[in-house]
């Protein structure tokens, strides 16, 4: 009998693609993607096979490194949160003119409704720009199951294939049945030139590509993870993509014609097929409306498409049991009012954590200067945007506050100061900053230091131990390089520090340094 | 028979290891459960929640739906009032009875239980005091599943009571003791 477990979506795609013959992870951590790394790090057989899992200072060497793999004959995997697929998209885009040798499956875990995210972007477009297939699991089952699947079809087609998971199914646990480890064979070493993207080159893979998207078509036509209910005199039709099926499958399919959506490209012979059998079609997807955008062009502006476009469902956040049950016109049960009395409880930086200190200092010096502007970035910190705090002007993306603060002071804003984390820095503040030295920008760069990638559970920080050599390594002057212990008893210092670093025109960088709170306890108890 | 249950309280709190032990015996019961958590951001010092869904049939949503909550338990009186909408008509509340006051904002206390005390199903204790009183100050979450425990039906006590054990089993001897007395003090009332 097959073992069952208990596992996070993140898990079940971990333990999957391990059990399918992988032999390294690359990523950053971001949630709602972290956990599948971490599962492969802590994992016996992953330690026992030799399974690369150290984590990579951002999605683009993870990317690339991946492919180093794949073209070395070897199963590869890359994880991130959706807005990681922004950083990696160079490498992403071309790795499907290069085409794979070992399996190279991409994952992407979207975040509708953004629970720790900046946009809701669908990574579904991004697979759809590349031309590649995408598998999108409907459960910790399916995510599981699928993994082998993507490495075969990755190795059939000799194009990466993308994984696309949501919130939703990465954070949420339920009993998977496991199967046998395989061992992967691994591949010849790749011996053409045709990895060379000269324009020659890359002119013949590009219609390589397009010459394998009937493959595609035809993969996705007759993938068992794409499916068809049909229900006897339906008028209403419904495409539900990914966990979208279980929400309408909670709502009761009685009664209706369900096309279950989990491979792409999109199955367009059974799209043409569930219209001529229903009235209306009815599209639920999570994320953005990628398919009833393809389901309108598809069955022409005459024929009837709901979805989120139409208002059938709500054009932002995440499905719920609930807003797929109205577009479906079920009823539903009634509810308590809500109560008038709950206030807001919004996260906060952990007493006790460095972070805080540096704001207290920061406030302090900025209201010495009217036009001061403090310009923030992604992690644990952004939250000295709320009280009580309020410091940051600005959070956009990794690494923006050194290069957003150079174009401000560029301008002439005076003075214009940068926070960030440790590893944001290493994972996109570096180039930023020799930006910065290269053009004498009077800036402040404030770099937290709290010796891990804190927000996301507490993951090896890539920069760690060489902050102030990568700095005066990139032209910043040694003499401004400042670093304080971000404490309450060094205000004093601290903040006649940045006075004096403000005072300075041309590049600083001050370092608080001090152990994060959480990892700090966690040390502290082995 | 299906127990959907609203697991909240305030990150930091403890709801993941009732989720975790809830689970655990679910699993050994062979019943099918789904469980949808909270990861990231939202977990330092905000509100925190868990939607816990256990079935003896099929699950799909990994979401409890509005109005089909079978149980809120939470960790923390106003919490417990946030999630309202979601619970079923003749469903039950299990909460601490003590606020986590960490809002400048905080709704007044008395107000937060007279809500409370008018719903129409709800159990109550001082959980931490508690568990401070009986020398097992990490338990109060333990308690507050013994609480739980009169109403999951799906799960009996004995079922609960061999998950507490498994699932302190590698943090020794007293870790266990502390959190099966734990749980009687919350299953008694």
């Amino acid at each position: 009998m097959k073992e069952k477990r208990l596992l996070l979506g993140d898990e079940a795609v971990a333990l999957g693609a391990l059990h399918a013959g992988l032999s390294g992870v690359y990523a950053y951590p971001g949630t709602p993607s972290t956990e599948i790394t971490e599962f492969i790090q802590g994992n016996k057989l992953a330690q026992e096979r030799g399974v690369h899992s150290r984590w990579c200072t951002n999605e683009k060497t993870a990317m690339e490194a991946a492919l180093g793999m794949s073209y070395a004959g070897k199963r590869a995997l890359v994880c991130m949160k959706h807005v990681g697929m922004n950083v990696c998209a160079d490498a992403f885009v071309n790795s499907a003119i290069t085409g794979v040798n070992g399996g190279l499956v991409v994952l992407a875990a979207d975040d509708p409704s953004m629970h720790s995210s900046q946009n809701e972007q669908d990574s579904r477009f991004y697979a759809k720009f590349a031309m590649i297939p995408v598998l999108e699991p409907s459960s910790q089952q399916e995510a599981y199951d699928m993994m082998a699947d993507a490495f075969r079809l990755s190795e059939e087609l000799k194009t990466p294939v993308m994984m696309r998971i949501v919130t939703r199914l990465a954070h949420s646990r339920a009993a998977v049945e496991v199967g046998e480890a395989i061992t992967a064979t691994a591949l010849p070493v790749v011996e053409d030139k045709s990895w060379v993207l000269l324009p020659a080159i890359a002119r013949r893979q590009y219609q390589k590509l397009i010459d394998k998207q009937p493959m595609m078509e035809k993969a996705a036509e007759e993938s068992h993870y794409n499916k068809m209910e049909h229900a006897a005199g339906s008028k209403l039709g419904v495409i539900a993509c990914g966990i979208a099926y279980n929400y309408v499958m909670e709502a009761g399919a009685e009664g209706i014609n369900v096309l279950k959506v989990s491979q792409y490209p999109l199955p367009e012979a059974q799209i043409e097929q569930l219209a001529a059998g229903s009235g209306a079609i009815l599209v639920v997807e999570d994320g953005q409306p990628v398919v009833e955008q393809a389901v309108r062009a598809l069955v022409g502006k005459d024929y009837k498409v709901m979805g989120r476009l139409t208002g059938d469902l709500p054009r932002t956040g995440e499905l719920t049991p609930d807003n797929v049950a109205a577009a479906l016109g079920k009823p539903t049960a009634p509810v308590f009012e809500a109560s008038k009395i709950v206030a807001p409880r919004p996260p906060q930086l952990c007493p006790g954590c460095g972070h805080r200190d540096v704001y207290t200092a920061l406030n302090k010096v900025a209201a010495e200067y009217p036009g001061a502007r403090i310009f923030g970035d992604i992690g644990c910190y952004t939250l000295g945007a709320l009280p009580p705090y309020q410091s940051i002007a600005s959070c956009v993306d990794m690494g923006a506050s050194i290069t957003m603060a150079k174009g401000a002071a560029d301008a002439g804003l005076f003075p214009a100061i940068a926070v960030i984390g440790d590893s944001t820095f290493t994972h996109s503040g570096m180039t930023g900053l020799l930006d910065a030295v290269n053009d004498q920008s009077n800036i402040t760069v404030v770099i937290s230091d709290n010796l891990t990638t804190a927000m996301t559970g507490g993951q090896d920080s890539a920069g760690t131990s060489k902050y102030e050599a990568i700095c005066t390594g990139l032209g910043v002057e040694p003499e401004h390089v400042r670093v304080v212990v971000p404490l309450p008893k060094n205000m004093d210092e601290i903040t006649r520090i940045i006075r004096e670093e403000i005072e300075y025109r041309g590049v600083s960088v001050i370092i608080p340094r001090r152990e994060c709170i959480q990892t700090l306890r966690r040390h502290k108890k082995q | 028979m299906k127990k959907d249950i609203i697991l909240c309280g305030v990150g930091g709190q403890g709801i993941l290891s009732i989720a975790t032990i809830i689970g655990e015996a679910a699993t050994k019961a062979g019943i099918h459960l789904k469980q949808a958590e909270v990861h990231g951001m939202s977990q330092r010092g905000g509100d925190v929640q868990s939607n816990l869904r256990l079935s003896t049939e099929e699950i799909h949503s990994d979401l409890i739906a509005l109005g089909s909550a079978d149980l809120i338990i939470s960790m923390e009186p106003m919490e417990a009032l946030r999630y309202l909408p979601y619970l079923a008509e003749n469903g039950t509340v299990v909460t601490s009875s003590q606020p986590f006051v960490n809002i400048p904002n905080y709704p007044d206390e008395a107000v937060v239980r007279a809500e409370l005390e008018a719903l129409p199903h709800v159990a109550m204790l001082p959980i931490e005091d508690l568990a401070k009183e009986n020398n097992m100050p990490k338990s109060a979450n333990v308690i507050l599943l013994g609480m739980a425990a009169r109403y999951l039906d799906i799960l009996s006590a004995d079922e609960l009571r061999a998950a507490v054990a498994r699932v302190f089993e590698r943090k020794g001897e007293a870790v266990v003791s502390a959190n099966m007395k734990a749980f009687e003090l919350g299953l008694k009332g």
